[in-house]
């Protein structure tokens, strides 16, 4: 019963993660008066995208072709030590987000010499910024990690969100209050979303995560773009988990709340994106430190206490 | 200890034999390349049997040879035995790529390269597996005078001799601090057999602890005694750089180690001391490296950082046990000596990889380098091996040790107060690394084998041989089962931790290790599946569809050459600049003038900051105080003898 319990977890994440650009869409549409793109638009594009045939630059090598499927399945295996709706994932353990990290870095690294196989200058500037970013946005993740960690005593991502409910809210309110400010500031980086980067801009010279995959198509892309959403997914969940806890005894009840919070989490992230503009490139380092920081004053708050 | 014995004694043989060899080269490289790989197999042996069957092993044989003060004896504990495997892995995998690097040719010169080759490995050797202080600096002083030669090898390059000559004198002043150490030890145990020394009384432990840091420091290259690192190794040949990065400065890591388990109970102030040394290495060493243009060099920078890894393992362990936390120890102690061994697995890789691609092209520089996974793709697939494990990205080997470090720190973090406040430092600073290192090498690899071929020679290149192909498999092929299996290697990592610290730390790794290493290693099997699986998948949907080639989208432009690729430099320059005040870049920049511009230039270089800001004048005022006393070094023999007898009488007074 409970491998089954752990499959059905697993398998909705896998397939409600394209929900959440779409969700982000609707609120940015919404904000600006218009009707907007399909709510499952991005399912459409991915069922479109995997009949199309690719192009290859003549450039390129198989790492070309490896960075989509070393980006997706790294996050496919990251999601598996995530905790869905109170509930641990099925690769629980002490240190369990040290792997996930590790993944994400993987899928990271993977897609960088994907850009650079193309010999491509804008997909060049692209992986030296992805790269730049991730030099700040690392440490401010731990950090953010290591504060809970400390508030909650625990060693594993479900250990630290199982003991995490509303009274830890009462007895440490700043604390997670700030891990949350930093964990939503890596969410913005780490998901190429507004304003560290847009995913809707057009000009090559300014983009960040969309140059790396400027050459990509067909399958290829399709990968990408799902992939981009389960990371998503998966830090939204990271939050979710640490702003609503709340855990009864029907797990029906748990995961519908932890959706409800994961629509809300997506509806913030694109009410931040319409309300606010994009940061020039070199300011983006200074937010991530903006993080950086309400991560150390948690951890300070908490030692404090 | 017959097998470690009959290993010492084949790999001098051959050693001597290559050199008598000499006047064929092909028949110095067949005795001295099969003299290493038949000493590193039954080195092998000897080290399984220490590591995985029967524990540590002494030999008395040679304490017939007394000295003063003690005998020169040997012993293989799990310490020794577990800084003597990437020993011999290394030097079977650097003989068998070195055979073919090396040619045929060369004649006397590559019979005396075998032979340096063979005798560092045999000192290095002596040096893990020494229980007497003497025995312990002959080995040491053999290692250094071996390896000074073998940087040496290319004399007639201005740059090679220059780093040679750093080398030797920064072996001298390791040495020196090296020996004030062993008198401490010696003058309090009354006797310089290793098994006798413990703690000093008093301020003499401290001051053993700091010549430990000093003298094993400056082997290590720790920050700011690196200064000789990044000179020395990239002059080598590639193989010699693969040892001499991968398991030779290990040999400061493990004086280390050792020093502090004699001179335990530790003060408070001595793991914030190591940790703040690692810390500084490891942020310096990536940073510099990110810096590089020559990619021999960039490995020499980042073996600076892991060197800095490793200490700020040991740093917080030490910080750890002072305030009783043992499962913390142990993790960071674990954790650091299994990254020492994925180190030298890697970087020993990464060497010989940087080697192929000189070879083939004639230039290590970053700037001319360009698209060689297509000439080179088996190079190009073993190097990718060694720069994601060098990042820490699973399913390698680089993951498993920072994993553990990390592990260590998080549990130090919900204990008591000050190991907690440190961890915070090493998460820092760990995480900072990993990223830096995660831009350091994607920067290095895509320079180096992604995109166009910057210069001509690139287009002409193409894979090596056999040999030199089976030299970089090899170590990759270790990294990625110690990535995926890393409880194979748990055993003898908190074994050589209980033989260093004592019994309760290795336990306490191995209790607390165990679990987490199985998951990762579940981890690590799943991500290897899904590739399979997303690999397969996409192969299902291209099923029967032919994909369209053309050329790479450049924002619509038509006619794109290589020299417009985003190039190495251009990679770093946000980090660099970022880091402008440590890095202290020179550049020299004519940008384009008028409205029809002749030509620009640009150029950057990262300075040797730490030379010349500080070792440089240093030396000069030491070479200026010398030269006052001049006037004692005349050359008169009859002089030099009165010294000498002046120099008996005095200590013979001193000692009526």
């Amino acid at each position: 019963m409970e491998t089954i319990e752990t499959a059905i977890r697993f398998a909705a994440a896998l397939l409600l993660a394209p929900l959440l650009p779409g969700i982000i869409n609707r609120v940015k549409a919404l904000f600006a008066g218009r009707r907007g793109r399909p709510t499952l638009q991005l399912y459409y594009d991915l069922a479109k995208l995997i009949r199309k045939v690719p192009v290859y630059s003549r450039t390129t090598t198989w790492v070309f072709k490896a960075g989509p499927i070393a980006g997706l399945s790294a996050v496919v295996c990251a999601l598996g030590a995530l905790p869905f709706g109170g509930r641990p994932g099925p690769l629980a353990f002490e240190g369990d987000f040290l792997l996930i990290i590790g993944l994400l870095a993987f899928a990271r690294f993977m897609t960088m010499l994907a850009a650079l196989d193309t010999g491509s200058a804008f997909e060049g500037m692209g992986a030296s910024r992805e790269a730049q970013f991730a030099v700040f946005a690392e440490p401010a993740f731990f950090l953010a990690l290591a504060a809970l960690s400390r508030v909650t005593g625990e060693g594993s991502l479900a250990g630290m969100f199982l003991s995490l409910n509303p009274d830890s809210w009462r007895a440490a309110a700043p604390v997670l209050a700030l891990v949350t400010a930093a964990l939503f500031i890596v969410m913005l980086a780490e998901n190429c979303r507004v304003p560290a980067d847009d995913p809707d801009t057009h000009l090559e010279l300014t983009m960040i995560h969309e140059v790396m995959v400027l050459d990509h198509g067909g399958p290829e892309l399709a990968y990408i773009l799902y992939g981009a959403s389960l990371k998503l997914w998966l830090f939204a969940a990271l939050i979710a988990a640490a702003v609503l806890p709340r855990h009864s005894g029907s797990w029906l009840y748990d995961a519908a709340f932890f959706l409800a919070a994961m629509g809300g989490i997506a509806a913030a992230v694109g009410v931040v994106e319409s309300v606010l503009a994009r940061l020039r490139m070199l300011k983006v380092p200074y937010m991530l430190m903006g993080g950086l920081i309400f991560a150390a004053l948690a951890l300070l708050f908490q030692t404090g206490r | 200890m017959l097998f470690f014995s009959l290993s010492f004694i084949v790999l001098v043989a051959s050693a001597f034999l290559a050199l008598a060899a000499g006047g064929s080269g092909s028949r110095a490289r067949i005795i001295g390349a099969g003299g290493a790989l038949l000493g590193s197999a039954l080195g092998l042996i000897a080290v399984v049997k220490v590591l995985f069957l029967t524990g540590a092993e002494t030999y008395a044989a040679w304490s017939a040879f007394a000295v003063p003060m003690g005998r020169l004896s040997l012993s293989l504990d799990p310490l020794s035995a577990f800084f003597l495997l990437p020993v011999y892995l290394l030097t079977a995998f650097a003989a068998v790529y070195g055979a073919e690097y090396l040619g045929a040719g060369g004649g006397r010169r590559a019979g005396a390269a075998w032979c340096c080759f063979n005798l560092l490995t045999a000192s290095m050797a002596l040096v893990f597996a020494s229980a007497n202080a003497v025995l312990f600096m002959l080995a040491w002083e053999a290692m250094a005078v071996s390896s000074f030669l073998l940087v040496a090898y290319d004399h007639h390059k201005e740059q090679a001799r220059r780093a040679a000559w750093i080398y030797l004198v920064a072996g001298g002043a390791g040495a020196l601090a090296l020996l004030f150490l062993f008198s401490l030890l010696g003058a309090s145990a009354e006797t310089l057999d290793f098994p006798a020394f413990a703690r000093p009384e008093g301020a003499a432990a401290s001051a053993a602890f700091l010549a430990a840091l000093l003298g094993f420091g400056l082997k290590a290259g720790v920050v700011p005694l690196h200064v000789w690192l990044p000179e020395a190794h990239p002059a080598a040949p590639s193989h010699v750089s693969a040892v001499m990065s991968g398991v030779m400065i290990k040999t400061g890591v493990y004086g280390l180690i050792r020093t502090m388990g004699w001179l335990a109970p530790w003060d408070g102030w001595w793991g914030p001391a190591l940790l703040l040394a690692g810390l500084a290495s490891g942020l310096v060493g990536v940073i510099f490296a990110l810096a590089q243009h020559d990619l021999k060099r960039l490995l020499a920078y980042s073996s600076v950082e892991n060197i800095g890894i490793i200490l700020m393992g040991l740093g917080l362990g030490v910080t750890a046990s002072y305030a009783g936390s043992t499962t913390v120890a142990g993790l960071c102690f674990g954790g650091a000596l299994l990254h020492a061994l994925n180190h030298s697995l890697f970087k020993g890789l990464l060497f010989m990889g940087a080697g192929a691609v000189m070879r083939a092209t004639g230039t290590g520089e970053l700037e001319a380098l360009g698209g060689l996974s297509k000439k080179m793709p088996r190079t190009a697939l073993y190097f990718l091996a060694g720069a994601a494990a060098i990042s820490g990205l699973p399913p390698f080997n680089g993951f498993i040790s920072e994993f553990l470090i990390f592990l260590g720190s998080f549990g130090a973090l919900r204990g008591p107060e000050a190991p907690a406040l440190w961890s915070v430092a090493v998460l820092l600073a760990l995480a900072a690394i990993g990223g830096l290192a995660g831009a350091c090498f994607a920067r290095a690899y895509g320079a180096v084998f992604l995109g166009e071929p910057r210069s001509s020679r690139c287009r002409a290149a193409a894979d090596c041989g056999t040999p030199m192909l089976a030299g970089l498999a090899l170590p990759a092929a270790a990294c990625l089962f110690i990535g995926l299996f890393p409880s194979s290697v748990a055993g003898p990592a908190a074994a050589a931790v209980s033989s260093a610290f004592g019994a309760a730390y290795g336990d306490a790794f191995l209790a607390a290790a165990a679990l987490p290493l199985a998951y990762v290693s579940a981890g690590a099997l799943a991500l290897v599946a899904l590739l399979a699986l997303a690999a397969a998948l996409r192969a299902f949907l291209l099923r029967g569809k032919v994909p369209a080639a053309g050329p790479t989208w450049d924002c619509g432009y038509a006619a794109p050459t290589a020299r417009m690729q985003y190039g190495a430099s251009s990679f770093a320059q946000p980090l660099t600049d970022f880091f402008r005040p440590l890095l202290r870049t020179a550049g020299r920049h004519a940008p384009p003038d008028g409205y029809f511009p002749r030509g620009s230039d640009f150029h950057t270089e990262a300075g040797a900051v730490f030379y010349n800001n500080f070792y440089a004048p240093a030396a000069l005022m030491l070479r200026r105080a010398a030269y006052r006393f001049s006037w004692l070094q005349h050359g008169r023999l009859q002089f030099y003898i009165l010294y000498i007898i002046a120099a008996l009488l005095a200590l013979l007074l001193w000692k009526l």
